[in-house]
């Protein structure tokens, strides 16, 4: 067992997601990738790259869901990562101490050097965010991309997470969610962003915004009154228009 | 407890480079981050003006690219068989004397016998011109299958077109329609756009016959069956017509609506524009007689039947128009059974553009000039936009479709208006923009250059490339009765026609990055075998010589005889100019550059180098002094600063002249790259506000384009409702002119040269009721990039997406294997079942199979043995028609292949085969092909560097 931080975390970093403007383009996941693979849990190792069945360490995948070819239809992306939550399962399970969350933003780390690699994390996780590295035998994860956020040889501007930075539909947002003012906070609040899996209360720190619902299409009007195409013309033949 | 201390300021990087991405056709800005000279990450510039700072998919694995097992070391001389991968490695003194050899013979004695196709090519104003110089008409990049298309339809009719040459005003369009868009050519900006639409209400629809990407997120999903979408909006244009919701102030001052056509059905000058003395057209005005369209003040009509002073009857433009759209077989009710969109959806869109364009105001209290002189107090804005691009182009009625699109914009006058379809500059040009394609009958001769870039746009029959008899003179058929306005060449038709002979034998066939023996050719096994097809008395190749240039170990790799390893985008300079496919938004011209950031590890060289050198070993007269020493010993970076197409005008516009003060015109800069690598490798000058909107009819503008040389002359760009170029090619159909198509493609020219847009849907066909499209995912669009090893774990495989109900009603299942088969071909693939889809459509990622043994991949590769192409299904020919040839499957306007057309059934494969067929030979790997590593640990130094 790993404990948490005594009282719960009073800056809650992490990322709110909006699932109304995602067109599932992996622009964040390969992104994520290449900042991380030679960041905080590098490598992000990759098995057979060229082979039969590649298979690397990925902090951040996008999935899609999909259903109904009528109006109400829809197909969803969504990018899923660490929601680094303020009750993670995966820190109290492990054994050693290596996964734990900081007390002074609330991120979920690994410190590889306590790893034993036993994937107890993994399981325990319900969002299946842990990402085991099978080279190196240690759990990886989002790290919120800590080696950038906090950087002084960044220029302020680029110390976001990697994802937020090149998201090409400015989906992703980044920021204090235990800050109620915060302009992420805020979104969320407009936008009722919501936890995923809240019912099974490990309170997630990332948030999602739903698709925006779509307003009833406008009633169509009925066809045209019937008119010739010499009516037409006729109608338009005394319009006087100025060059 | 307290947390473990960790390094939150780790050094980033020691140097960063900036550069332009090449991983798609987006040209994004980028940030190369370097340490100890390795590659750490790359990002994108926040201040370039693509992207700003964001980076997809593709960009963001870049790093993989440089890392790619695939990479060619060094040229490769062929010593077995064609196809069957064995080489042996060549120094470049070897390899370029062999190409030279050959080169030279050619341009000795028949400049046309060398084909230079050059792929996906982005320095077109170079290799286009390298031709030139040679001496060949025989010339083209990739857009002949891309999207050519939509190229010429916009350049016919509005002066710009979709992409390159215009976009929606994301900042003010409220109401955005996207026809047929998939993960696109303007992958950021369009992604970029749509989040701005979302995030502040704008209405996005989608016509689309699948539900991925952008259709995803759009307000409004069009569910359109394949190949309708002209159909469509047709009927959009006849429901705003019946509700005069048109913007007639609009129509009469910047479009030909009020223009005269003559009307004298059987003559020669029938549907031609009346014309003054002067050549102006003209126009009836109200007062009851005839006068010149360049006169301002007048009352045109716009509707009416009049006689001009020399007995002709004539009638404006819009009265035919408006005669052609308000036709019953418009009617929304009876559109909607073949393009599958209910007849109250057609009302309810035609509604909905009406009144973002009419009734929200939107006004920018910009005062500005138009080209009458009439001074305006502000600009009136039409907040409708549309975007359009593969989906229309690849279908045989993709020109006249997307002819009608912009026929809807300029109906509701958004072209160029605020909040509408907005030009980048230099564009608009006038329409169609010349030049003319070069290589007409008997100007090709041994030893000249040709007297002009090999291609251009007609502006009627006496500009095609014709022989007396009518035959084609270029080898891809390109400007010829088969595909007269082929402004960007055909690409697909070379290979069939140089092994044909037809018209006429080739010697040599030089390809860059042209994937010709896989994905981007149809009918690919006939393909490859007319790539190895040898004459069987002489025992050579039907084709004698192939050269092809590439970074990586492709599947058309095997079957040249000499290939040009070409290095990587981070080793190589490039230019992205004015002078072919800018990067300008419509607030900005801008232009930019690719400079090496990385020193290539292999023996390796730049292929416009490349291009130049050989030049200069042909003496060709641009690449040579005149003691014969070569003019650009710098190679391409050489050539960017110092080449001018006339004088003060190269291929960067920034800081030219001496000290680097002047843009646009200026004497060549010693120091031009310095200054854009200074500034991010990009250069753009910022209109002032006055000349952004209208700028085809925008005084200010137009001067502004004409002292830049964007434009020969400030005149007016009035968009071309009605295209007088493609009646003369109707009338020579009709027996008129000089210059006539031959009897058996008269009719099929008479059909497709409408001067009015029209789009006949696709043709029942009863055995393959259901069409097959497909397009590229997000993460791989328009990339060369199949052995990357992040981008592959994304996308190994494909399936064939199909309507569960669909499916079901055939008994088949999600996962069930399945043949599908097309009047051409069969192919075995696994079923995937969604709801996204249009009933009647199926489709796949495309390019995602792989030949076995290509791209440093393993055989058993799942791009290999789970993934397909639907090329295997598509002839390159339509079907034979009695009396006549088979003609190419194309847009018989503009010859793009109709690769979208393609009609198949499906069938359960019942052979418990669980592999994708038809499988190919494996190829074999090229000489010192690295070992595959069985786990990449790309990164890792990283980390030990810092210890932690």
């Amino acid at each position: 067992m790993t404990s948490l931080p005594r009282a719960t975390t009073e800056r809650r970093l992490g990322l709110v997601i909006d699932l109304d403007t995602c067109v599932g383009c992996h622009a964040c996941a390969v992104n994520c990738r290449e900042w991380n693979a030679g960041g905080f849990a590098a490598p992000l190792t990759d098995l057979d790259p060229y082979g039969a069945a590649p298979e690397g360490v990925w902090f951040n995948r996008v999935h899609s869901f999909e259903a109904g070819d009528d109006e109400t239809g829809r197909t969803v992306y969504f990018p899923k990562s660490c929601l680094h939550c303020a009750e993670p399962a995966c820190v109290t399970v492990c054994p050693t101490g290596a996964s734990y969350k900081r007390a002074s933003d609330g991120i979920v780390l690994v410190d590889e050097q306590k790893c034993i690699g036993c994937k107890l994390c993994s399981w325990a996780c319900p969002y299946g965010a842990r990402e085991y590295d099978y080279d190196s035998g240690v759990m990886k994860k989002c790290t919120l991309c800590i080696d950038r956020i906090y950087n002084e040889n960044l220029e302020e501007s680029d110390r976001v997470p990697a994802c937020v930075a090149t998201c090409p539909t400015s989906a992703r947002h980044f920021g204090d969610l235990g800050d109620p003012h915060s302009a992420v906070s805020r979104l969320v609040a407009d936008r009722k962003g919501y936890d995923l899996m809240p019912e099974q209360g490990y309170r997630p720190t990332n948030k999602y915004l739903p698709p925006r619902r779509r307003g009833p299409p406008a009633v169509a009007p009925a066809p045209a009154a019937p008119a010739t195409i010499e009516g037409k013309l006729l109608q338009w033949a005394d319009r006087l228009l100025s060059r | 407890m307290t947390d473990p201390t960790i390094d939150l300021s780790p050094p980033v990087a020691d140097a960063v480079r900036y550069t332009t991405c090449y991983m798609c056709a987006c040209r994004c800005g980028i940030r190369v981050h370097l340490r100890n000279g390795a590659l750490r990450y790359i990002d994108g510039n926040p201040d370039h003006p693509v992207n700003r700072g964001v980076l997809c998919a593709k960009g963001s694995a870049g790093i993989m690219k440089q890392l790619s097992p695939a990479k060619l070391r060094a040229p490769l001389i062929r010593v077995g068989e064609r196809g069957s991968g064995s080489f042996r490695e060549a120094s470049w003194d070897e390899a370029l004397a062999l190409a030279s050899g050959w080169l030279g013979a050619i341009r000795d004695s028949d400049p046309a016998r060398l084909a230079f196709f050059t792929g996906r090519d982005q320095s077109q104003a170079l290799t286009g011109w390298w031709a030139a110089e040679f001496g060949t008409p025989n010339y083209a990049a990739h857009g002949g299958f891309c999207s050519v298309n939509i190229a010429a339809a916009g350049l016919y009719t509005i002066g710009g077109s979709f992409w390159e040459f215009g976009e929606p005003d994301w900042e003010r369009t409220r109401y955005l329609v996207l026809f047929g868009v998939a993960e696109d050519h303007a992958s950021n900006p369009i992604k970029i756009g749509l989040g701005a639409l979302k995030g502040r209400g704008a209405k996005v629809v989608s016509i689309n016959p699948v539900r991925t990407g952008y259709s995803a997120i759009a307000d409004e999903w069009i569910a359109i069956r394949p190949g309708t979408d002209g159909l469509l909006v047709s009927a959009l244009i006849r429901e705003l017509l019946l509700a005069d919701r048109v913007d007639f102030t609009y129509l009469v001052r910047y479009t030909n609506a009020p223009w005269l056509v003559i009307e004298a059905p059987g003559a020669a000058d029938h549907g031609l524009f009346a014309r003054g003395a002067d050549g102006a057209p003209l126009c009836w005005d109200t007062s009851g007689r005839a006068v010149s369209a360049r006169e301002s003040g007048i009352q045109p009509a716009l509707v009416g039947r009049f006689t001009l002073p020399d007995g002709r009857c004539s009638s404006p433009v819009f009265e035919l128009l408006a005669r052609r759209f308000l036709d019953p077989g418009y009617a929304a009710e009876v559109v909607s059974g073949t393009t599958g969109v209910p007849a109250a959806t057609i009302r309810r869109l035609a509604t909905e553009l009406a009144a973002a364009a009419f009734d929200e105001k939107l006004v920018l209290e910009v005062p500005w000039t138009d080209w009458a002189g009439r001074r305006h107090s502000h600009m009136i804005g039409r907040p409708v936009s549309m975007h359009a691009m593969r989906g229309i182009a690849a279908h045989a009625n993709g020109f006249h479709t997307c002819r009608a699109i912009h026929v809807l914009q300029i109906l509701l006058g958004t072209i160029d208006a605020p909040g509408g379809f907005r030009f980048k500059p230099p564009y608009p040009r006038p329409i169609p923009p010349p030049p003319c394609p070069a290589g007409r009958h008997g100007t090709v001769a041994p030893g000249r250059p040709l007297a002009g870039i090999p291609l251009g746009q007609p502006q009627g029959p006496e500009d095609l490339l014709v022989d007396p008899d009518g035959r084609p003179l270029r080898i891809d058929k390109a400007f010829s009765w088969e595909a007269p306005l082929a402004a960007h060449g055909l690409l697909h038709t070379v290979i069939r026609n140089a092994w044909a002979g037809d018209p006429y034998p080739i010697d040599t066939l030089f390809l860059f990055m042209a994937n010709m023996s896989w994905n981007s050719s149809m009918n690919v096994a006939e393909t490859v075998r007319m790539l190895t097809d040898k004459d069987p008395v002489r025992g050579a190749y039907r084709i004698p010589h192939i050269i092809y240039a590439d970074a990586f170990y492709s599947e058309m790799v095997p079957y040249a005889d000499l290939v040009l390893a070409d290095t990587t985008y981070l080793e190589r300079h490039d230019c992205i100019s004015l002078l072919d496919r800018p990067i300008s938004s419509p607030d900005a011209p801008a232009d930019a550059i690719r400079q090496p950031v990385l020193a290539p590890d292999r023996d390796v060289r730049p292929f416009q180098d490349v291009l130049l050198e050989l030049g200069a070993r042909l003496k060709l007269p641009g690449m040579v002094e005149a003691d014969g020493a070569p003019r650009y010993p710098g190679g391409y970076a050489d050539y960017m600063t110092r080449h001018e197409r006339k004088a003060g005008v190269g291929l960067l516009a920034g800081w030219r002249g001496p000290g680097g003060g002047q843009h646009g015109v200026g004497a060549p800069n010693p120091g031009q790259l310095e200054r854009y690598a200074a500034n991010g490798c990009f250069w753009e000058a910022p209109l002032p506000e006055h000349l952004r909107f209208y700028k085809h009819a925008n005084r200010g503008y137009l001067d502004y384009a004409a002292r830049m040389g964007f434009v020969e002359s400030a005149e007016p760009v009035l968009l071309q409702l009605y295209s007088e170029p493609l009646q003369r090619f109707r009338l020579a159909a009709e027996g008129h002119g000089p210059v006539q198509p031959p009897p058996a493609l008269r009719e099929r020219v008479r059909a497709a040269f409408d001067p009015l847009p029209v789009c006949p849907p696709p043709e029942a066909d009863d055995p393959y009721p259901l069409h097959a499209v497909t397009q590229r995912p997000m993460a791989m669009y328009h990339s060369w990039d199949s052995q990357n090893a992040w981008q592959r774990q994304i996308h190994a495989r494909n399936r064939l997406y199909m309507h569960g109900a669909a499916a079901a009603a055939q008994g088949l299942a999600d996962g069930d294997w399945v043949w599908v088969i097309s009047g051409h071909g069969r192919i075995r693939v696994q079923l995937q079942t969604m709801d996204g889809v249009q009933r009647d459509t199926v489709w796949t990622w495309n390019a995602i199979g792989k030949r076995a043994g290509a791209w440093g991949l393993t055989p058993d590769a799942p791009e290999v043995r789970q993934g397909f192409l639907l090329n295997h299904l598509i002839d390159d020919l339509l079907p034979a028609n009695p009396g006549a040839e088979r003609a190419t499957n194309s847009d018989p306007v503009t010859g793009q292949a109709a690769w979208y057309d393609l009609r198949v059934r499906i069938e359960r494969a019942a052979d418990g085969e669980h592999e994708t067929a038809p499988q190919f030979p494996p190829l074999a790997p090229p000489p010192g092909a690295p070992e595959r590593p069985a786990a990449l640990r790309y990164g890792a130094e990283f980390r030990a560097r810092r210890g932690a």
